[in-house]
């Protein structure tokens, strides 16, 4: 039954452990085979789902059009690029009015700067509009997920923890923390500083 | 190899009343499979035991589960095909066989949902009663696309029980962010030769050709909740419930824009990215959605928040 391939959960991290999710790799030879983030949390992430508040959206493609969506949630910055192989993302992103609450299913994909950092970026497969509840409860999700990673961190049993902690130099309790603020933000109403970075 | 090692005690307790067979040859066996050939185990187990069956002149339904004793499982836990186990249940309903092979066929139930069973006229069981309770022991399970069911076979013991064995429901309850709406959503059109009801692509049907479709609503999404991902397939009654849109309304919007697909599009816009609890019944991969309400009840935090301070 393993040989239908069955379809990647999407997986819920803060924007801050999606940046630092630098390290890709793919768990076969065959070039079909998908592409997966590792999470500094210790888990894979071929998809994941987002929701948070859009920011601002250019279009920052040469000759043709290429979105560019920046999604704040409340550890930092998700970047979203669209082009043409995402047309309904794109044409979304031309749209949507900011600042307003969106959901986004997509994939992981990193690229290097000029300087040789790595960026993480969000290849979207749909953006929709949404509305707060929907955003608080992806807060709430989000952090719960991320302490079930955090808890069952353990390099000795987890493939994924042990290559977290050969690739990274990441400790796991920066998230947790994260988490925490996030949670606590719900609470006050207010968002803390989005800490937002220019993505090139 | 510990799990060899057991693989190999179970089948010689299957096999010890019939063959002279010692556990070390039997792991032999399982380890040339696994190690030389690279088997798996359990394809490896199958194997061997099909060659003791040849040796012993024996059916696979002659196969007791060993002297080890079956685990005692609730139907809904049964997740994997050719498994010895004890069942505690309720006659839920009966059928008429289709084949003279069959002596029985029916449901099977306990607190954890429903599982279909099959008898066999050869292994000569005592007949089970529609709404009677029996502990069923060393009963085999059996899959077939994904389904699951169980049969009874000559080393079965029936054994009535005093009490009445409760059948739960078998519905099912995923909660999840909707991430996604696969093709064939939306307004659909079916074949209507006979009872097909197939969904047409481009005005085909597999079975029948082209024939001229009867609209429907259908939604057929995917629930994810950052773990695990299910398949939800919405009827047209559940699809207006979850989008509003009505199946006429749904035509004359087809009709305006002169193409089908601006149904599910306008889904899509109103119900992507949201979090939904879904319960039904499952079949096959699918839930098929009886109740869905959607999740937009304020959250709290403090339960999260409490944990994640404590590690």
């Amino acid at each position: 039954m393993s040989s239908i391939p069955t379809r990647e959960v999407a997986r819920r991290a803060f924007a801050r452990e999606f940046n630092d999710a630098g390290y890709t790799f793919k768990e076969s030879d065959d070039e079909r085979a998908p592409l997966y983030a590792l999470l500094p949390t210790g888990e894979r992430a071929n998809r994941v789902f987002v929701v948070g508040t859009l920011m601002e959206t250019e279009d920052v493609g040469d000759e043709s059009e290429y979105w560019r969506g920046r999604i704040v949630d409340p550890t930092g910055t998700f970047f979203t690029y669209a082009g043409q192989y995402q047309p309904e993302a794109a044409a979304a992103l031309r749209e949507l009015e900011t600042p307003g609450f969106v959901a986004i299913v997509g994939k992981p994909r990193t690229y290097e700067t000029d300087e040789g950092d790595v960026r993480v970026s969000l290849r979207p497969e749909s953006i929709t509009v949404v509305d707060q509840a929907t955003r608080d409860r992806w807060v709430v999700e989000t952090a719960e997920r991320t302490v079930e990673r955090i808890e069952a961190f353990d390099p000795e049993t987890s493939e994924y923890a042990a290559m977290a902690e050969e690739q990274y130099d990441l400790p796991v309790e920066t998230y947790r923390d994260q988490a925490i603020a996030a949670l606590e933000s719900l609470d006050d109403g207010e968002m803390p500083d989005a800490g937002a970075e220019p993505a090139d | 190899m510990a799990d060899l090692q057991r693989h190999a005690a179970e089948i010689h307790d299957q096999f010890s009343d019939q063959l002279d067979i010692t556990v070390e040859e039997v792991q032999d066996r399982l380890e040339t499979l696994v190690d030389e050939y690279k088997v798996p185990a359990d394809e490896a187990r199958r194997s061997v035991v099909s060659t003791y069956l040849d040796e012993a002149g024996m059916d696979r339904d002659q196969l007791g589960g060993g002297s080890g004793g079956n685990a005692s499982v609730l139907v809904g836990e049964i997740d994997e095909d050719e498994q010895w186990v004890d069942l505690r249940v309720q006659v839920a309903d009966l059928w008429e066989p289709r084949s003279d092979a069959v002596s029985q066929v029916g449901l099977l139930g306990d607190e954890s949902g429903t599982i279909k069973f099959v008898a066999f006229e050869t292994s000569d069981l005592p007949e089970l009663e529609e709404g009677a309770s029996y502990a069923l022991g060393n009963v085999v399970t059996d899959e077939y696309e994904g389904n699951y069911s169980v049969k009874l076979n000559r080393t079965t013991s029936i054994t009535a029980l005093d009490e009445d064995v409760e059948v739960g429901d078998d519905a099912t309850e995923v909660e999840g962010a909707l991430v996604d709406i696969q093709d064939g959503s939306g307004l659909v059109k079916r074949c209507p030769e006979g009872d097909c009801t197939r969904v047409l692509q481009n005005g085909r049907c597999n079975e029948h050709g082209e024939v001229d479709g009867e609209y429907d609503l259908r939604i057929k999404g995917v629930l994810d909740d950052g773990e695990s991902v299910t398949e939800v397939i919405f009827d047209e009654e559940a699809t207006t419930e979850l989008t509003g849109i009505g199946l006429d309304e749904a035509i004359d919007m087809a009709k305006d824009a002169l193409d089908t697909e601006v149904v599910v599009e306008e889904m899509r816009e109103g119900i992507l990215g949201r979090y939904y609890r879904v319960r039904g019944p499952t079949f096959g991969r699918y839930v098929l959605a009886d109740e869905t309400e959607r999740l937009d009840d304020p959250v709290d935090a403090e339960a999260t928040l409490i944990k994640a301070r404590s590690i």
